[in-house]
């Protein structure tokens, strides 16, 4: 009948690792490396379940517990981002933070932990970074401007499949950063291009196509991010593993943009 | 309270009151529009798709999300697909055969008016979210691909691989920060609601605090919507995101909605069991692998530490295939999440926690060889093996029923409204669609209907026809709802500091974690997949035990007095809500001696089977706060079946 009681029977190997944190209270106050050791560790613990254990085990000792993001925990909310041994997203390729488990490190081994660096995401405590940025470029021109209402049936517009996989491929974005935090320029161009190539296949995107690269180009420049300059760092940490060729299809959008740029009424109907 | 409920829904035939109501419904000038604020807490798609559709119509939108951004919302993770009534496979599908198939696989416990008019509006969900630019899934002559799902005979179910809710939100999401960049909506990210502010008997505004700076706010509207999502977080462990919560729901209900169907929550089959005592979530393995999966264990107890690969066939018992001939593998969740239960329960339980029943591809495989299944589930394989590290194209899956979605939630008439004027509550945070069981798929649709179709005209409809004095956050209401909102957040605070204090002078005094977990086990123990009489009884003398030690003191570390972000002061704040609100499920289980859908009362079954009792229960339990939590005042409204008449659902 118990159920619970029998679940505690789970016996998974237990061990110690090292843990090396970054700890940072604001983002004016500088942040230092803490190091904690933690016991009762087990393989089949996620990342993330480690970190609540390790803020357990913070909480009996009275030190305040390690800030962090997270939500879903699998990988599909994109909230959860940290540098783990200095990988974004820690060692699992494709996969988000939340989705590496700890049969990854071995026993005794120390583990770096630290929050996605980039002027424009800033620190907020500890591991909890600032990543309005990107809410700020999707308002800039990531929509396709349909208002709710009655629009035609959906099967009177057809969508070649091979470009509707396409906006797929490039939607399935989840907005974590890591790409940011990965680039050497923190350039977020595979987020930004992401949303232009997801936008540009569709049909129901063309009528803002132009005005939307643009103005997401804009205003990824004015966020403070850097310029891509092709090292392909984003697509490997990307946990979508999204293709850095949408950061050509951006270029070729901007450039088709800045030539046929066609002034926007001042009576009017622009938008 | 204690009298009957009216839920205003308009006269006339069945198909005609949708229409009824828009032909009749009061409208706000549009240049009046812009004087009216209205406020949305949270943005998953019921949340995101009503901001950017007032704001469009020209109301000033407050929208607050507790992430950092209102693309978190769990809506994000919904796998599966959106159902609606398009007819596009020329299968027999309808508008009446989609509200029939809801309003039965609901176990005839919802509001015939409700479904239907989601249905009718289903087929505007597609079209508008087209016209957003969701890539759906499409077929090689550019239409739109659809397949099936659980309990329909149609398919009706459009999808975007195994990330429909991914991008259905991201589409609405998209809709609102257009209206984010041209003035009409206001995001205020990283913030919680902690009290609602009623003037006048209306609701006006929220009390909310920054999850950043623990700043506390006050906003004003002139109409208020929780679109705050389930409550399934109550277990600890389910399929919902770290951060889901009732407290929205809950503070809500304190200041006087009225909470429906408490009890009714859905446990889906087929999720990865837990591993450990420290695990935080459970990860949903979609039920489309059942089309293909056949699930068993062994029937001698003797075998179930083998390895499954060595068990021989005669001694598996497909017990599914073998109780529902009709239905195989394929039965409804609630069907299928009780015989695994029942299984485990006779100690044929499998795995090391003995937790789980087999979930076996290897006849699927031999059929259409390995490289189909791939195909067809690689992505769900790989996931699995991410978090089991076992390999499942050659070992059977291990899996084990987990709560998934709470179909109870504040109570609403037709216009989704509360019982308090000017309270709307949209999405899966109010009762009203799927009675006690809701079918795969219908979560997706229910929350774009309300938002993008249904509460903007309902709130319209309201602001016109109110007449409202101008409330200013300087009234004695807001001052007082501040106040109490601070003398809470200092308890906790000091109940925090006391449990620290305790611990260190060698007392005993547990964590708020600990607590939680405690609840948890409490609730899935009771009140989960089987409930009885006398395990009600117990989970309630269990819980109100918890609530005594929770308010006797819990260890809790509060760097900057709350000041900086400090994640397990909103645990605490949650626990608190949670717990109230599981002594609730527990009396309203307890009160309904009937089985319907996901709720299984042992006394009430038929060979195994759910037993449901129309004479005695066809109605919605509306609970009121009376100010105790363990005395709540129970209404009613009596349930009426015009046009889909309640049968017994048989599998076999």
């Amino acid at each position: 009948m118990s159920n619970h009681a029998k679940s505690t029977k789970t016996s998974s190997k237990n061990m110690t690792v090292k843990l090396k944190v970054w700890r940072q209270k604001d983002a004016k106050t500088e942040g230092k490396f803490e190091n904690y050791s933690l016991d009762g560790v087990s393989a089949s613990m996620s990342f993330l379940e480690m970190m609540d254990l390790l803020n357990e085990d913070l909480t009996k000792k009275g030190i305040a517990p390690v800030e962090f993001q997270s939500d879903c925990r699998e990988g599909i909310c994109g909230t959860c981002s940290c540098f783990i041994n200095g990988q974004a997203h820690g060692p699992e390729r494709g996969a988000a933070t939340c989705q590496v488990y700890m049969r990854k490190f071995a026993e005794g081994e120390t583990i770096v932990i630290e929050p996605w660096r980039a002027a424009a995401f800033p620190i907020i405590r500890d591991l909890v970074i600032d990543r309005s940025p990107f809410d700020r470029i999707i308002a800039a021109g990531g929509y396709t401007g349909a208002k709710t209402g009655p629009h035609a049936d959906a099967n009177s517009i057809l969508v070649p499949k091979p470009d509707a996989d396409k906006a797929m491929d490039a939607a399935a974005c989840i907005g974590c950063g890591a790409c940011v935090a990965a680039c050497p320029n923190s350039s977020a161009s595979l987020f930004t291009s992401a949303k232009i190539t997801h936008l540009a296949m569709l049909p129901q995107g063309h009528p803002l196509r132009e005005r939307r690269v643009l103005r997401m180009v804009e205003q990824m420049d004015k966020e403070g991010f850097g310029h891509c300059t092709n090292i392909g760092e984003c697509q490997s940490a990307c946990p979508k593993e999204i293709k850095i060729d949408f950061i050509a299809q951006m270029r070729r959008e901007y450039l088709a943009a800045v030539v046929n740029q066609r002034p926007e009424s001042k009576s009017g109907g622009s938008g | 309270m204690n009298k009957p409920l009216d839920a205003r829904i308009p006269a006339g035939p069945i198909g005609e009151k949708w229409k009824k109501f828009k032909a009749d419904m009061k409208l706000v000038n549009p240049a009046n529009k812009r004087k009216h604020t209205v406020i949305v807490v949270g943005s998953g798609l019921a949340g995101s798709s009503a901001s950017a559709s007032l704001a469009e119509q020209g109301y000033q939108v407050k929208n607050f999300c507790i992430s950092d951004s209102p693309r978190r919302a769990h809506s994000i993770a919904a796998q599966g697909g959106i159902n609606a009534a398009k007819n596009y496979m020329n299968d027999g599908d309808s508008i009446y055969r989609l509200f029939y198939d809801t309003v039965k696989g609901g176990d005839y416990r919802s509001r015939e008016a409700n479904v239907h008019r989601l249905a009718e509006v289903s087929v505007d969900i597609i079209d508008q979210s087209v016209a957003a630019g969701v890539p759906f899934a499409r077929e090689y002559g550019g239409e739109l691909a659809n397949r099936s799902f659980g309990g329909t005979q149609v398919s009706r179910t459009f999808y975007a691989r195994g990330q429909t809710g991914q991008q259905l939100l991201i589409g609405a999401y998209q809709a609102m920060m257009k209206q984010v960049d041209d003035g009409g909506v206001q995001l205020h990210t990283f913030r919680e609601l902690l009290d609602l502010v009623i003037v006048d008997g209306k609701a006006r505004g929220i009390i909310v605090r920054n999850l950043l700076t623990g700043e506390i706010e006050r906003h004003v509207a002139d109409a208020v919507i929780l679109a705050t999502g389930g409550y399934g977080r109550v277990f600890f462990l389910s399929t919902n995101a770290y951060n889901s919560n009732a407290t929205a729901i809950w503070r809500a209900h304190k200041r006087g909605a009225l909470f429906g169907n408490p009890c009714f929550t859905q446990i889906h089959p087929t999720c990865i069991p837990q591993s450990g005592e420290n695990q935080s979530k459970l990860t949903l393995m979609s039920e489309s692998l059942r089309n293909d999966g056949r699930v068993w264990v062994p029937k001698k107890k003797e075998d179930c530490k083998k390895d499954p690969r060595e068990i021989a066939e005669e001694d598996r018992d497909y017990y599914l295939e073998r109780r529902y001939p009709a239905f195989g593998n394929l039965v409804p969740r609630d069907v299928a999440s009780r015989a695994a239960k029942q299984v485990t329960d006779e100690g044929r339980g499998v795995g090391e926690s003995e937790l789980a029943v087999y979930l076996d591809f290897r006849d699927a495989i031999k059929r259409v060889g390995e490289s189909t299944i791939r195909e067809k589930y690689g992505n769900l394989f790989d996931i699995y093996r991410e978090i089991t590290d076992e390999n499942p194209y050659e070992v059977p899956m291990r899996i084990y029923p987990a709560v998934h979605y709470t179909m109870g939630g504040l109570w609403v008439d037709y216009h989704l409204m509360s019982n308090i004027p000017g309270l709307f509550v949209l999405g899966e945070a109010n009762f009203s669609d799927h009675g006690a069981n809701r079918l795969g798929a219908s979560a997706l649709m229910q929350g774009l209907a309300d938002g993008y179709f249904v509460a903007p005209f309902t709130v319209t409809n309201y602001i016109a026809s109110t007449k409202m004095d101008p409330v200013k956050t300087d009234a004695p209401e807001f001052v007082s709802a501040e106040s109490d909102t601070r003398k809470r957040l200092e308890r906790i605070m000091t109940l925090g500091k006391k449990g620290c204090e305790t611990a260190k002078n060698g007392g005993a005094s547990r964590t708020v974690m600990e607590i939680y977990r405690e609840l948890g086990k409490i609730m899935w123990e009771y009140v989960g997949m089987e409930r009885t009489e006398a395990g009600l009884k117990t989970a309630i003398g269990r819980i109100q035990k918890l609530r005594a030690e929770f308010n006797s003191g819990f260890q809790l570390v509060l760097p900057d007095e709350g000041k900086a972000r400090t994640q397990l002061l909103e645990v605490a704040l949650r626990v608190e809500d949670f717990i109230e609100l599981g002594e609730l499920m527990a009396i309203d289980a307890l009160e309904r001696r009937e089985s319907c859908g996901g709720h299984f009362r042992v006394e009430s079954q038929d060979d195994g089977e759910a037993k449901r009792d129309d004479v005695n229960f066809a109605f919605v339990s509306a609970w009121e706060y009376s100010g105790d939590p363990s005395k709540p005042i129970l209404n009613k409204e009596q349930l009426v079946f015009e046009h889909v008449h309640p049968t017994t659902r048989s599998y076999k």
